[in-house]
């Protein structure tokens, strides 16, 4: 195969790219969005792998079972994890993804430097990469093992913490630099190491609420390590796809950035919900009694309502509610009750996790709206239902510019007729702010575990009511 | 303590203070219940269903009153027509009444208790704060109050309130009119929009127009700048032109609709008249003015309290008594509220009952206290409803907004420029053309991920995923170098590359098959 007709498959791989992106606006074309990268994906492989027979410096049987062999084991692990996954654990699988993209840029930028030449160009993208990749690679790993609880999700915060990340920075430029005046594996390996750790310790100091906004950044980490491992190879395809990849997950971070009012880079430097924000006078302590209501009161609630929101956040993901909650929206439907969720941005771990989990559990997707859709609608609706959910509902967000939160977009619950919070305590949120509607006069407690609470309801609510003739 | 309940002595009273469902709440409260013989009968409560509840039931008038700390009623003491003596009599000297007292028109009626040494709890003085909302009892009632004047007016009314095309012809909807947007108006509201009339409502204070807006009916507004708005979520005496200016609209309007439902009331004065004789005059034939405010006068002077008159061919109801004609469901609404306020009084659930005058509620309510006067309590000071003064001082500080983005952007942009061409200048002609597909290629994909919806954002993240796996390229071309160091790299490249890949995009294929419409 000549290098014109790998172009050529590399160029319509781009195309299929992006194709498969755009198709991911709607729900509809989604799915055949996603089979269009796969196709994508196969061309570009099977271009490459031909390419690389015709250039093996070895005999070519050799090289294609060592491709082979290797391409089989990864596709079955793959596969077997994508299998098994469940969908609560999303968020801990694609931050597993993103560390072996970074562990990959980080191989490849020293086989780059093994295998070619020592010019002073080269010679910074490999280091780039190298850097861009180490980071990905331990940040994602922590961010993995925080969202797989086996490690502590409260932010890490080291005295000077900002200062260690600057001197890591400066002394990697130091060894950059050197590494270009004198081209040796030591400087790459010492920076490699510290690099290692920035990623370790920036993911480390950022606490487990603000996972959504660390999940996107990663992910276009992994796009740039991509990207910066096309530059030292000389590769367009590796450019475009890590230009495509980086851009979606910077318009993410930005995007859930947003939705918290808050700035990238307060982020990004972490320390959140354990020391940083000082909160006003307002927000401490218990601020009134809140009412209490029991499974039946909420049954009977329910019945009598026309129209019901389900605002469901992380706690509904933890404690695994999305089915009966389903079934819960199943039964009042079949009432004739007009049922919707509304879902914030930055609820649960990963941006739209509360959509693949609600879509897991057979809930329609066009009644899963998003903030803006529905925020106007919460005067008009009987009940809301909040089901682990904390931050995204607390009206100080809007009302009290002391609050940590102030100016965050949120749900405003509270306008509806009456809200039922689903809590297992009284216990702050993720920002750690009391919040003030659990003590409003519309606001009624259901404490205990969301998903035995939500099962006793859907018991307790006949599946039909008498329908009248 | 014990708590008796008595039987309402007022003509034609059919509300009962206490339910068995009451009951059984304020047992848990630690009191001690009983009730008079044929006490909620007329509610469609028996002797039987309070025994059930644990409710001690006598014949014993004067036991009720005499051996009980508490007394609960609906309306205040007043003669009693059977045993010849006024209430207020019975009452045990130290004990507590909870009831409606109106203490403003009722003078000698406080010092009755007062003389007795006892302490009133007067349920129409609880303060419209939201804290006190669940013990409010003049809300509850008006809310009834509202919704059986629909009821009494469609009764009254010889047509249809929903427009049909029906096979006999078209039936034009009815359209009612709703003065005075409080409690019982919007309940009003309610439930003539549920019977399908069109409904307009007009009230003095502006900032109700939401909630009438909220509960579907038009909210007449007039060309007038004025402030209706009086301490405690009650209306206030309008200046002359504003009054003027009203009745103009209540003039046109009597032409056009089928109903009139007037509600308003201003505390302490007879009700203001707001539909005039020639107004009456002016409706259609058939028409129906319900008169919320007959007993302190009527907002129609026409209007007779307690009856149903025909004047000028228009049907003018005066009921008085709307809540006890629903006596079933405001017995259970009143019942709740005192339940409500004796779980405030008796914080501890012992039993024992504390006045607290500190607590604004409970000082607010309490008109006499261990024999002494304590009406008026000091006067509520927050608006019940907050005006809507933040909509006002939001938009000043976006304004200077755009000048400050503008500057930044542009500012952004010339630096953006220097960088590149400084790399221009020093870059080799291979990087660069590789750095234009890399800009290109960073500008496409921000083009297209911003139309992703954000509910596809956990598809698009394993989706980009996959193929940021496309690093496996990089892996393959160099897995056939010669050097073992580099073939076991890139191998575990590869490897790692490719879980990467048939991850990513079999689970993505997985979720997005889980989405599905209704």
């Amino acid at each position: 195969m000549t290098s014109g007709l790998t172009t050529v498959a590399y160029i319509g791989a781009s195309i299929l790219f992006i194709l498969s992106l755009a198709g991911l606006s709607k729900q509809t074309t989604a799915r055949r969005g996603n089979l269009l990268g796969m196709g994508g994906m196969v061309i570009a492989i099977v271009a490459t792998i031909a390419l690389a027979l015709d250039q093996s410096e070895r005999p070519v049987g050799v090289t294609a079972a060592l491709i082979v062999g290797v391409l089989l084991i990864g596709a079955l692990v793959g596969t077997w994890r994508a299998r098994s996954v469940e969908m609560t654990q999303m968020p801990e699988l694609i931050a597993i993804l993103h560390s072996f993209v970074g562990a990959a840029a980080v191989l490849i930028g020293f086989n780059s430097y093994l295998t070619e030449g020592h010019d002073a160009v080269h010679l910074i993208e490999v280091f780039l990469g190298v850097f861009i990749g180490a980071v990905t690679f331990t940040g994602s790993i922590v961010a993995f093992l925080k969202l797989s609880a086996r490690m502590k999700s409260s932010p890490l915060t080291l005295p000077g913490r900002h200062a260690l990340n600057l001197a890591g920075l400066v002394v990697s430029l130091g060894l950059g630099a050197w590494f270009v005046a004198a081209p040796s594996v030591l400087p790459l390996i010492l920076m490699t190491v510290i690099a290692l750790a920035i990623g370790f310790h920036l993911v480390a100091a950022i606490g487990g609420g603000d996972m959504p906004v660390v999940v996107s950044m990663l992910n276009s980490y992994s796009g740039w390590a991509a990207a910066a491992a096309g530059f030292m190879l000389g590769n367009d395809l590796l450019i475009v796809v890590g230009a495509l990849v980086g851009s979606s997950g910077a318009i993410l971070s930005y995007i859930m950035c947003k939705a918290m009012n808050r700035k990238f880079l307060a982020v990004i430097l972490g320390g959140f919900g354990g020391d940083g924000a000082a909160p006003s006078a307002a927000s401490e302590g218990p601020q009134g009694e809140h009412t209490e209501v029991s499974v039946a009161e909420t049954v009977e609630l329910l019945s009598a309502a026309r129209s019901v929101v389900i605002a469901p956040g992380y706690g509904m993901a933890v404690a695994k509610a999305q089915y009966p909650v389903a079934e819960l929206v199943t039964r009042l439907r079949s009432r004739g009750v007009k049922v919707r969720f509304a879902v914030h941005p930055v609820a649960g771990r990963l941006p739209g996790h509360m959509n693949v989990l609600l879509a897991e559990a057979r809930v329609p997707y066009d009644i899963v709206l998003e903030l803006d859709e529905i925020n106007e609608d919460f005067a008009d609706t009987d009940v809301v239902l909040v089901i682990g959910a904390n931050d995204t509902v607390n009206p100080a967000a809007l009302e009290d510019p002391g609050s940590p939160i102030a100016g965050m977009p949120v749900l405003e619950v509270w306008n509806a007729e009456q809200v039922v919070v689903f809590k297992r305590s009284m216990a702050t949120g993720y920002a750690g702010v009391q919040n003030p509607l659990f003590f409003r006069d519309n606001t009624a407690m259901l404490f205990g575990d969301a998903k035995t609470q939500v099962e006793a309801i859907v018991a307790a609510m006949p599946a039909t009511e008498a329908v009248d003739a | 303590m014990k708590i008796g309940v008595p039987k309402e002595v007022h003509a034609g009273e059919q509300r009962v203070a206490l339910t068995p469902e009451t009951a059984g709440r304020i047992q848990k409260l630690g009191f001690d219940l009983c009730i008079e013989s044929g006490a909620g009968a007329a509610a469609q409560f028996s002797d039987e269903a309070y025994r059930e509840a644990g409710v001690e039931v006598t014949d014993d008038t004067r036991r009720v009153w005499g051996e009980s700390d508490i007394v609960l009623k609906v309306r205040g003491p007043e003669a009693h027509p059977a045993l010849g003596v006024d209430e207020t009599e019975l009452l045990k000297a130290g004990s507590t009444l909870i009831s409606f007292i109106w203490p403003a028109q009722n003078e000698a009626l406080l010092e009755k208790i007062r003389a007795r040494g006892a302490t009133a709890i007067a349920m129409d003085m609880v303060p419209r704060i939201s804290r006190a909302q669940k013990m409010d009892a003049l809300s509850s009632m008006a809310n009834i109050g509202g919704y059986r004047a629909i009821v009494e007016a469609a009764n009254n009314f010889g047509r249809f309130f929903t427009g049909q095309i029906t096979a006999a012809g078209k039936v034009p909807p009815a359209k009612v009119l709703v003065i005075g947007a409080g409690v019982a108006g919007l309940a009003a509201i309610g439930a003539a929009g549920a019977l399908g009339a069109i409904v307009r409502a007009f009230d003095t204070r502006p900032e109700v127009k939401q909630q009438v807006e909220s509960m579907g009916a038009e909210f007449l507004e007039l060309d007038f700048e004025e402030e209706g708005s009086g301490g405690g979520g009650y209306a206030k005496v309008m200046s002359e032109e504003f009054i003027k200016a009203e009745m103009e609209l209540f003039a046109e309007q009597a032409k056009d609709v089928d109903i009139i439902v007037t509600t308003a009331l201003i505390p302490g004065k007879p009700a203001p008249e707001l539909i005039t004789e020639d107004m009456v005059k002016s409706m259609k034939p058939g028409s129906v003015i319900v008169d919320l405010a007959a007993e302190q006068g009527g907002n129609c002077k026409l209007t007779v309290a307690g009856e149903v008159v025909e004047r000028h061919g228009v049907k003018l109801i005066g009921y008085t008594d709307l809540p006890s004609r629903m006596a079933a469901q405001s017995s259970q609404l009143y019942g709740t509220n005192l339940w409500h306020m004796l779980t405030d009084l008796t914080p501890e659930k012992d039993g024992a009952i504390n006045v607290d005058m500190e607590d604004d509620v409970i000082r607010g309510a309490t008109v006499v206290k261990d024999g002494e006067i304590t009406f008026p309590p000091p006067p509520p000071k927050t608006p019940a409803i907050a005006p809507h003064k933040a909509e006002e001082a939001k938009p000043a500080p976006k304004e200077e907004k755009p000048a400050n983005v503008g500057l930044k952007s542009a500012v952004t942009l010339v630096i953006g420029g220097i960088v590149l061409a400084a790399l221009g200048t020093v870059a080799p002609p291979a990087f660069m053309g590789h750095f234009t597909v890399f800009v290109l290629a960073c500008f496409v994909g921000w083009q297209v991920i911003w139309n992703v919806k954000p509910a596809l954002h956990t598809p698009l993240m394993s989706v980009t995923n996959a193929i940021s796996g496309i690093i496996v390229i990089g892996a393959l071309l160099q897995i056939s170098n010669p050097s073992s160091l580099v073939v076991v790299l890139a191998g575990v490249s590869v490897l790692i590359a490719t879980i990467n890949i048939a991850g990513g995009f079999l689970v993505t294929q997985r979720m997005l098959r889980m989405f599905q419409k209704s």
